[in-house]
């Protein structure tokens, strides 16, 4: 009576090195990646977004030492009044981007508008995230009228013209008195990152509850409900994990769709005035409007090209992320 | 499924009295009408600012908030003629609205058909071969001009073709001073805009189309559906394009249902007189009376539209548990 | 052994090659078969063995990246290399495949009765009306019961063994040679397989259809085969008929696949150690090797053929004298 016994015994070998590189070579996989290297490596085959992420990280650094990178204050003009026309200077060597209408130099001023809006745009993204996963996730796994409601108030205000119903909420919110101490004034950025984020949370929410939804069937977690796991372990340990994914690239979204409405917002004089001491992508952008008709290119195409080139590469990371996390693309068994 | 829409339809009317009244509520909070009357005529008297105040139904507290805004729907539902005025000039309220209402509709409806047509036909022209140069060459365009927020699109074509080149103009819907009807000026007006919005209609239903197929193209009842000998194309046609299009279905009632909100960037740059224009020239000013009927307009669009949208899934797949 | 000339189905040396960013997999590796008119021929092996793709790759279902070879004929129709025209005239009429999961390889917003006439219309030049009649029969030759009704609504709404006599009835709608059913009773109540099975079993019967019954479970072969081809890692290492299978196993991968079969009175379970091998490199040899408890330095030399061994075909080189089986 033959009996089966384990293949290669682990005394026959020095290490598990050794285990591994004989049971590879005869096509026996002892080892698998982790999820995580799993879609790391899939991230980097997504050659766009690895650009793309190279390019923004260039970026980040450059805005972050933005005093180190720039070549003139926020507010500096280019060459003093008293030393002749500053106003409207085409790109040259004393100003790489030109000049705006008081003559400061539009290189400078880009850094450090970039460096607010993606300061907005994250931190949005940051709160948009944490408010929607909890709301989502909890209503995901609760189901019944918390999650009904959820959805019925999100569907209608998703539904609405984005523009006319963030300029709605921004009079609203800024002639709410009492919130004036914690949200700041109309024209401050702590403000618009309270307006931005009240609309970004809810397609976080649903996202969540969707991968919540497809989540909560599965075993691990009603093994966890039977052991006794509390809901809010179930949320922050398994749930919340599994939907890295999604929440990751829904995080992108958020940032650049902050970043795109703080620049629209502004353009139609309704976005962020950050005061003396700095500016915005979206104040730069709000001269490409005159600059277009007046023809002061460098106006237009410097703000606007800054403003598609972080749109174009945070996308293109957002979709590498997908890509990443997207199971289905492993449709080769 | 008649009881489903029957259950939609009751659901309905309070939905929108529930919604108009939030919107009240913002309006008066964040504006504040009176204060604003004043402002956009300084030199008003106590007793025309008193009449504004009762013409409008402008009381104040929790109690007057509800009292004014059913005066308010009450003369609203009336008809224009029941409409208050515009703070100013006393100018009516309806005859611009409705101008405006036109002519967003003229935009958005052109760009709409053209939009959404030629990105579902290229959606499946990407979705159907993917890994192909072809779906790789439209997925990115499609990517690449979604990624450029619509403004900066407008304001490009418009220092292109318009000031640069002046091939098309850059302003409103005929030249100045135009009287009658012109379909051939009005086309070459519109074309710009249009061509604005549709673009940007047509990468996202690109997108969409192709990752509905993409989605679908992985089911197993198309490998049966080959099984049976179908050709590709009965297979696409019949059940990859058929099924794709439920979701998309959605998505088109409730973008048409926003459609009124105006394409308020576009028309801004192209100084095109439509709802967006209206929209932004009354937040400005804070014109009460043009505000309340305006966004009344749009969210009774926006909801109606959603019940569309919820019933058109219904209706297009039997799945959906009616409850 | 059946003579090719009497087969509905032949293949010789079938493979079916997939490239992948990794590189190419091999995952049939040269499988023959011969199919006569009327008798069922079960197909066993583990997820990966490649008992699917063999019959997927037969009929010109597998996607873009994947490469056949070799050769499958059904009726003196050559399959493999054939026009796209020419596999679409077999799909649905000489041959027909149900799957695993009826609801899903159903489509669930057409109606079923839809789904039956698309395939008796790809086939047969009748009206609408006269295939939806047809339909409404098929249904009932399955054992459904109120056909008429039950042919105007949507899979969701039948269970999960009615969706198989569905899938079932719109297969057999054109009267064809070959039935292949790929793992039908996997996703269905222990109780139900059985009636899909004499099912199955019947309508072999009545219309003299051969059968390929892939599947993982032995109860299912023990069932309703006549002959077993027992297939690991692209290859068919035994085959047998079902008697001969349990009672004189001539393969060891045979034996562990026997012996895992939980038994009462046992207290261990028995499953054969470590897994189906990597197909991006297959081991030399026979592929069974590493997991085999009579493995030899030979068994990594050339990968081994089928031979006779008594009354059966064995690719184990030592078949010949290793008395295999589960002796209790």
């Amino acid at each position: 009576m033959t009996s089966y016994e384990p293949i290669h015994e682990s005394a026959e070998f020095e290490s598990f090195d050794e285990l591994y590189e004989v049971s590879e070579q005869e096509g026996l996989d002892v080892r698998t990646l982790t999820p995580r290297q799993l879609a790391w490596h899939r991230y980097r085959r997504h050659k766009a977004a690895m650009i793309s992420t190279v390019i923004f990280g260039i970026l980040l650094i450059m805005v972050v030492f933005a005093p180190f990178f720039a070549r003139y204050g926020v507010n500096e003009p280019v060459i003093p009044i008293s030393e002749g026309p500053n106003q409207f200077l085409e790109p040259q060597s004393v100003a790489w981007f030109g000049t705006d209408d008081i003559g400061r130099d539009i290189y400078s001023r880009l850094l450090y508008g970039i460096r607010t809006s993606i300061f907005i745009g994250v931190a949005t993204g940051v709160i948009a995230v944490l408010i929607g996963a909890t709301i989502g996730s909890l209503a995901g796994l609760r189901g019944g009228r918390l999650d009904d409601r959820m959805m019925r108030v999100t569907d209608i205000f998703l539904a609405f013209p984005f523009l006319v119903a963030v300029i709605v909420v921004r009079e609203f919110l800024g002639g709410v008195a009492f919130l004036e101490p914690v949200i700041g004034d109309k024209t401050s950025i702590r403000f618009i990152i309270v307006l931005l984020a009240v609309f970004a949370w809810m397609g976080v929410a649903r996202l969540v509850r969707g991968q919540v939804l497809s989540l909560k069937e599965r075993e691990f977690i009603e093994a966890s409900r039977a052991v006794g796991a509390s809901e809010r372990r179930i949320i922050v340990s398994h749930l919340i994990p599994n939907s890295i994914g999604p929440i990751l690239v829904a995080l992108t979204l958020v940032i650049i769709g902050a970043i795109v409405a703080e620049s629209t917002l502004s353009f139609f004089g309704f976005g962020p005035q950050p005061g003396s001491g700095s500016t915005s992508l979206g104040n730069l952008v709000l001269l490409s409007r005159s600059g277009a008709t007046q023809g002061n290119w460098w106006l237009v195409v410097f703000p606007c090209g800054a403003l598609v080139l972080l749109a174009i590469c945070i996308n293109f990371i957002g979709d590498g992320l997908r890509d990443a996390f997207d199971p289905k693309m492993d449709a080769g068994r | 499924m008649l009881r489903f829409i029957v259950r939609r339809l009751l659901w309905f009317i309070p939905t929108v009295l529930f919604v108009t009244f939030l919107v009240y509520v913002a309006v008066r909070i964040g504006w504040d009408p009176v204060k604003t009357y004043v402002r956009a005529n300084p030199r008003a008297s106590d007793e025309q600012i008193a009449k504004y105040r009762e013409v409008n139904g402008l009381y104040e507290g929790f109690g007057g908030y509800i009292r004014g805004y059913f005066e308010w729907l009450w003369s609203f539902v009336q008809g224009p003629d029941h409409w208050s005025r515009s703070i100013k000039g006393g100018a009516e309220v309806w005859p611009t609205l409705r101008y405006s209402l036109f002519n967003t509709l003229r935009l958005a409806g052109t760009a709409a058909v053209l939009g959404i047509g030629i990105g579902l036909f290229l959606g499946v022209v990407a979705g159907k071969r993917p890994g192909t140069w072809i779906d790789g060459l439209v997925n990115t365009t499609a990517f690449f001009v979604g990624s450029i927020p619509p403004f900066v699109s407008a304001v490009i074509l418009q220092l292109a073709f318009a000031v640069q080149l002046g091939w098309l103009p850059a302003a409103g819907v005929y030249p100045p001073g135009h009287e009658g009807f012109d379909p051939w000026l009005m086309a070459k007006h519109m074309a710009l805009p249009v061509f604005v919005v549709a673009i940007q209609t047509i990468a996202g239903y690109t997108r969409y189309m192709r990752a509905s197929l993409l989605d679908v193209s992985s089911a197993d009842y198309l490998r049966t559906a080959r099984a049976k000998g179908l050709s590709e194309r009965a297979v696409l046609r019949r059940h990859t394009i058929r099924n794709s299009l439920i979701p998309i279905a959605t998505v088109v009632a409730i973008d048409i249902g926003a459609l009124m909100g105006g394409l308020i960037i576009t028309e801004n740059i192209f100084n095109y007189p439509g709802m967006g224009v209206f929209f932004i020239n009354a937040a400005n000013d804070g014109d009460y009376p043009k505000l309340m009927p305006f966004l009344v307009i749009i969210t009774v669009s926006v909801l109606i539209f959603n019940l569309l949208a919820d019933l058109s899934y219904a209706y297009l797949d039997p799945r959906i548990k009616l409850d | 052994m059946t003579d090719s000339r009497d087969s509905v189905l032949s293949l010789r040396d079938f493979k079916v090659e997939f490239s992948t960013p990794n590189g190419p997999v091999q995952a049939v590796r040269g499988v023959d078969l011969d199919l006569a008119r009327g008798e069922i021929v079960g197909v066993v092996g583990e997820s990966g063995s490649g008992k699917s793709v063999t019959f997927l790759g037969m009929l010109g279902l597998l996607p873009q990246s994947a490469t056949v070879t070799g050769s499958a004929t059904v009726n003196g129709t050559e399959m493999v290399g054939a026009s796209t025209k020419t596999m679409r005239a077999i799909r649905g009429r000489e041959i027909a495949m149900i799957f695993q999961d009826p609801l899903s390889a159903l489509n669930p917003v057409h109606r079923v009765g839809d789904q039956i006439v698309e395939m008796i219309r790809e086939h047969q030049d009748v009206s609408k009306k006269s295939a939806a009649n047809v339909a409404v029969d098929l249904l009932g030759a399955v054992g459904i019961p109120q056909p008429k009704d039950r042919t105007n609504q949507y899979p969701h709404e039948f269970s999960g063994g009615m969706r198989q006599r569905v899938m079932i009835a719109m297969a057999i709608a054109n009267d064809p040679k070959v039935l292949i059913a790929d793992e039908p009773t996997t996703a269905l109540d222990v109780t139900v397989q059985a009636q899909i099975l004499e099912v199955i079993d019947k309508l072999r019967e009545d219309m003299g259809m051969a059968v390929v019954m892939i599947t993982h479970d032995l109860g299912v072969i023990a069932r309703v085969a006549d002959r077993v081809q027992v297939m690991y890692a692209g290859r068919v290492v035994e085959k047998t008929g079902v008697e001969e299978l349990f009672a004189d196993p001539t393969h060891p991968y045979t034996e562990g696949l026997l012996r895992s079969i939980p038994l009462l009175g046992h207290q261990r379970l028995l499953p054969i150690p470590g897994s189906p091998p990597n197909m991006l490199r297959p081991p030399s040899g026979c592929a069974f090797r590493p997991r085999c408890p009579y493995v030899i330095d030979e068994c990594g030399g050339v990968l081994p053929e089928l031979e006779p061994v008594r009354g059966a075909s064995s690719a184990c080189i030592r078949a010949g004298e290793l008395t295999l089986g589960v002796l209790t």
